[in-house]
């Protein structure tokens, strides 16, 4: 059977056992039927051209996983922050697992989305805010929002600063042969509250995964989120991500996305602005071998004058990987004095790996500025030759210009041991560590 | 002359088409409509051989099969294919001698553009094969050229005298089945240029062809087909001024370059057909299939200007087969009112050592919207492919857009890309910075638009740079005075 077809037909099944009102079950139906109509983008879509799914669909997922596998904390420590303090919301195979994370009430929510959707408490944040800021008519969006049970719901009070940062962990185990995963998170900052996430998808086996998630943030006036999405996955794993970021007055959004692995990643990441002086970061560094692929799409819609973006994407593709980088500015006629910058800078290393980047600017107000940069080239021979020539093996100096192409993504990460993770992660796939950090 | 930035928007905005007269030249046309019939008919008066009858009818039943492209980022009325009539020739069509016989009213609407032949032949050593509507009238300095061995007459003449080359190269580059525009064109194309530079020959002047639209209602399908043999060069020009028409006019051209090893050709344009009038009421529809083919060592490079038409889509193309070779593609584009550009280049790289160089400048007035629309792909095999991008956009008041969409697409780790876009207005600081230096702001506005549009205008030919001034009129360069 298709997996569209499955899809459809298990929806039925899927609302009888959730318990959630009747304004959400409108979601999900109205969804369905957008998911129906359009189906899976092919690549005959424009935003699609660079990346065909038909690898990623063809299989026979599981939709609904079973129950917790129960895996045990020494085997996945590595995969989270150990060494500070941090709330940690974690998922098994698509199920909350309690017994790894680490949730509060306390001052700030950082819970289930399922108890969100279903307990009377959180009812007028959650009619205020989910499947708001995702747009309707994207299919696979809509595909998430009819499936739309289980995340992370974080709410961040008005001048609340959380101290500690905030893990989102998805394990999948492969209890079950390949598995069709749709997380969807809520994330509330009020005004003047900061908060640092960080998003993580692990596989612990070998069994294809698909994740489809759907992240919605509002970030209200003053406030100051800083997101970190690590995709350095198993080569059996896909991923695509949803991000959909509404910004308030002086309110600042960062979005750090480090692609180190997976078999396909798709990264729709897509700020709207709603009032003035709003800065958006959407900084990524995607390092890839085999025959990965990561395709970054991204749009940021400046609706109101006097906002600020900043685009800055570095990639490096060795073997037969590829890239692609589908960045979007769009400037309404009124968003004068506009100030975007969008840049992708593309490192080739081997013969058969293809970057395809298509920087984009649609521009309908005058008094702006807005420019956008886009490279592709190879490391220097000549600064090559002149590490050697110092008596630093080739090996190094590769990686020692390598990570100097790609301190500029780092260097604004500001959790420290998350920092020098990346920097670890980095000296991995590069295959040398220069015992040093960034 | 100086200007502040206020009244060239305004200018911009008010200016009313210069050229836009209609020449009551007795013509033979074709009934409106379009069937294999009249395909057949447009070869029959052009006493075409059999072979390129059947290649017409083939286009034909191809673009029947098609479908109108829709991807450009312009709105626009499609055009109704059967309310045009697809053949207009000027009723006395031998070919003249002397500029004493050709019809003085013909002489006069030249006269008007500002371009008269005398005064071309005299002046500037260009040689001119007027086209006004689809039959060519007049051909000079053809005996210059024929002594080098260079060929440039119509493609009716070419199809005519050297079917063998006509037949090599005609839909080599742009196949019949290429694109909507470019099929339609190859079904009833009534004439063009056609240009043959032989072997090692350096062409001595700038070949140039003047087109317009004349007759009311008739679209304007012209085929340029231009080869350069091994180690030759030729520069060639093209500039287009079309009368004022109510109704939308359709021009879809096709022009295909061939440049063997170690040729060059320089290939310039200046567009100017009628844009619509304030209120985008009528104007020229635009589409044009633009695209050449370089072999070892050789170089291909496009000039334009566009500032008419009311939809443009056109990118001229470079295919860089050769190892070694080059391409070039150098674009101003200037919209106002509710004028439409969906323009830029493709370069492909496909052999070792290949470059590239794309410059284009968009400014945008009123309500018009111009995009930039390129691809540069580099294949697997072409080793050191470079390239350099820069697309810059200059808008003028918030009724008014500037798009850009660069594809990028690199297949090889020694390929070297650099993409680079701006968009801005005429800044604040920069004014600053020369009012700091004694320039009072009219000026500086005028050096600063100027300095905008200079890398492009630069390119064109010197003979073509005065005419494109004149031809433009609201040209930036223009407005320094």
């Amino acid at each position: 059977m298709e997996l569209k077809e499955k899809l459809l037909d298990s929806h039925l099944a899927f609302e009888e056992q959730s318990e959630v009102n009747e304004t959400i079950q409108g979601f999900r139906t109205r969804a369905l039927r957008v998911f129906e109509k359009k189906g899976f983008p092919t690549r005959k879509i424009e935003a699609w051209k660079y990346t065909s799914l038909a690898s990623v669909v063809n299989k026979n997922y599981a939709l609904f996983p079973r129950t917790d596998s129960g895996i045990e904390l020494k085997h996945v420590k590595r995969y989270f922050l150990y060494d500070i303090d941090t709330y940690k919301i974690v998922f098994i195979d698509g199920i909350y697992s309690p017994f790894l994370s680490e949730t509060t009430h306390d001052g700030l929510d950082v819970c289930l989305l399922s108890a969100a959707l279903s307990k009377q408490k959180y009812k007028p944040i959650i009619d205020k805010y989910f499947n708001k800021a995702a747009v309707k008519d994207e299919s696979l969006t809509a595909l998430n929002t009819a499936f739309a049970k289980e995340g992370a719901y974080i709410y961040i009070p008005k001048n609340k600063v959380s101290e500690n940062p905030i893990e989102i962990v998805h394990f999948s185990t492969g209890e079950q042969k390949a598995l069709w995963l749709q997380p969807r998170n809520l994330i509330v900052v009020e005004e003047n509250a900061q908060v640092q996430i960080i998003e993580r998808h692990q596989s612990l086996s070998s069994h294809d995964v698909v994740t489809n998630t759907v992240t919605e943030i509002h970030a209200h006036k003053d406030s100051l989120l800083d997101y970190y999405k690590i995709q350095n996955d198993l080569d059996s794993a896909s991923l695509i991500d949803n991000t959909y970021i509404v910004q308030e007055k002086n309110s600042h959004v960062s979005v750090h996305t480090f692609s180190f692995g997976g078999k396909l990643v798709r990264n729709n990441l897509n700020y709207f602005h709603k009032d003035q002086n709003i800065m958006s970061t959407l900084k990524g560094l995607t390092i890839l071998k085999g025959k990965q692929h990561v395709d970054h799409n991204t749009l940021v819609n400046h609706s109101k004058p006097n906002c600020d973006s900043h685009q800055d994407y570095k990639g490096i593709y060795s073997e037969q990987s590829k890239g692609v980088f589908n960045g979007k500015i769009f400037v309404d006629k009124i968003a004068q004095k506009t100030n975007a910058f969008q840049q992708s800078n593309n490192i080739l290393i081997d013969d058969k790996a293809t970057i395809n980047s298509k920087p984009q600017l649609e521009i309908f107000a005058d008094d702006v500025k807005c420019s956008h940069g886009c490279t592709i080239g190879q490391l220097d021979e000549d600064t090559l030759f002149y590490l050697r020539s110092r008596g630093i093996p080739r090996k190094e100096a590769k990686a020692l210009l390598t990570y100097a192409f790609a301190n500029n993504i780092l260097q604004s990460v500001q959790i420290n041991v998350l920092k020098k993770r990346i920097n670890g992660q980095i000296a991995e796939k590069l295959g040398v560590n220069l015992g040093f950090d960034l | 002359m100086s200007y502040t930035e206020e009244e060239l928007k305004k200018e911009l905005e008010t200016k009313e088409y210069e050229y836009g007269f209609y020449t009551d030249i007795e013509s033979e046309t074709f009934p409106i409509g379009l069937n294999e019939k009249v395909v057949s008919a447009i070869s029959k008066k052009k006493n075409e051989p059999e072979w390129m009858k059947t290649w017409r009818l083939e286009a034909y039943r191809a673009w029947l099969e098609m479908e109108e492209p829709d991807w450009a980022n312009v709105n626009y009325e499609k055009p109704d294919f059967q309310a045009i009539s697809y053949y207009s020739a000027p009723k006395n069509k031998n070919q003249y001698k002397s500029l004493d016989e050709v019809d003085p009213e013909l002489l006069e609407t030249f006269n008007k553009l500002g371009i008269s032949i005398n005064e071309q032949k005299k002046l500037t050593g260009v040689a001119m094969d007027i086209v006004v509507d689809s039959v060519s009238v007049a051909t000079t300095f053809r005996d210059t050229l024929a002594k080098k061995g260079i060929i440039f007459c119509s493609i009716s003449e070419a199809i005519r005298d050297y079917p063998d080359l006509v037949k090599k190269y005609i839909g080599s580059i742009v196949p019949a089945r290429d694109n909507y525009y470019a099929a339609l064109n190859s079904a009833v194309f009534s004439d063009g240029s056609f240009c043959y530079i032989p072997k090692g020959v350096k062409c001595p002047m700038e070949l140039s062809t003047y087109f317009r639209i004349n007759q009311a209602g008739t679209g304007q399908f012209e085929r340029t087909l231009l080869i350069a043999d091994e180690g030759s060069y030729v520069s060639y020009l093209e500039g287009c001024t079309a009368p004022s028409r109510d109704e939308n006019q359709l021009h879809a051209a096709v022009v295909e370059l061939i440049a063997h090893d170690n040729a060059e050709i320089k290939y310039s344009t200046v567009q100017n057909w009628f844009p619509g009038n304030k209120e985008g009421k009528g104007g020229v529809y635009n589409f044009v299939t633009k695209r050449g083919i370089c072999y070892n060592n050789s170089k291909i490079s496009w000039t334009q200007v566009e500032t008419g038409s009311a939809i443009t889509w056109k990118y001229p193309s470079c295919i860089l087969k050769g190892d070694n070779s080059i391409g070039e593609f150098y674009s101003i584009a200037v919209t106002n009112n509710f004028q439409q550009a969906d323009t830029g280049t493709k370069m492909i790289h496909i052999g070792k050592n290949t470059r590239s160089t794309i410059i284009s400048k968009g400014i945008s007035a009123g309500n018009s919207q111009n995009s930039y629309r390129g691809l540069v792909q580099v294949n697997s095999r072409a080793k050191n492919a470079r390239n350099f991008s820069q697309c810059d956009s200059l808008l003028m008041g918030n009724k008014c857009g500037a798009h850009t969409f660069p594809y990028i697409e690199a297949k090889n780790n020694s390929a070297q890309i650099e993409h680079e876009a701006t968009t801005s207005k005429i800044g604040e600081d920069q004014i600053f910075y020369c009012n700091q230096r004694g320039i009072e702001t009219e000026k500086a506005i005028a050096l600063i638009v100027n300095g905008f549009s200079k890398e492009v205008l630069n390119k064109l030919p010197m003979e073509f740079a005065v005419e494109a001034q004149k031809l433009l009129e609201i040209s930036l360069e223009g407005s320094v005075g």
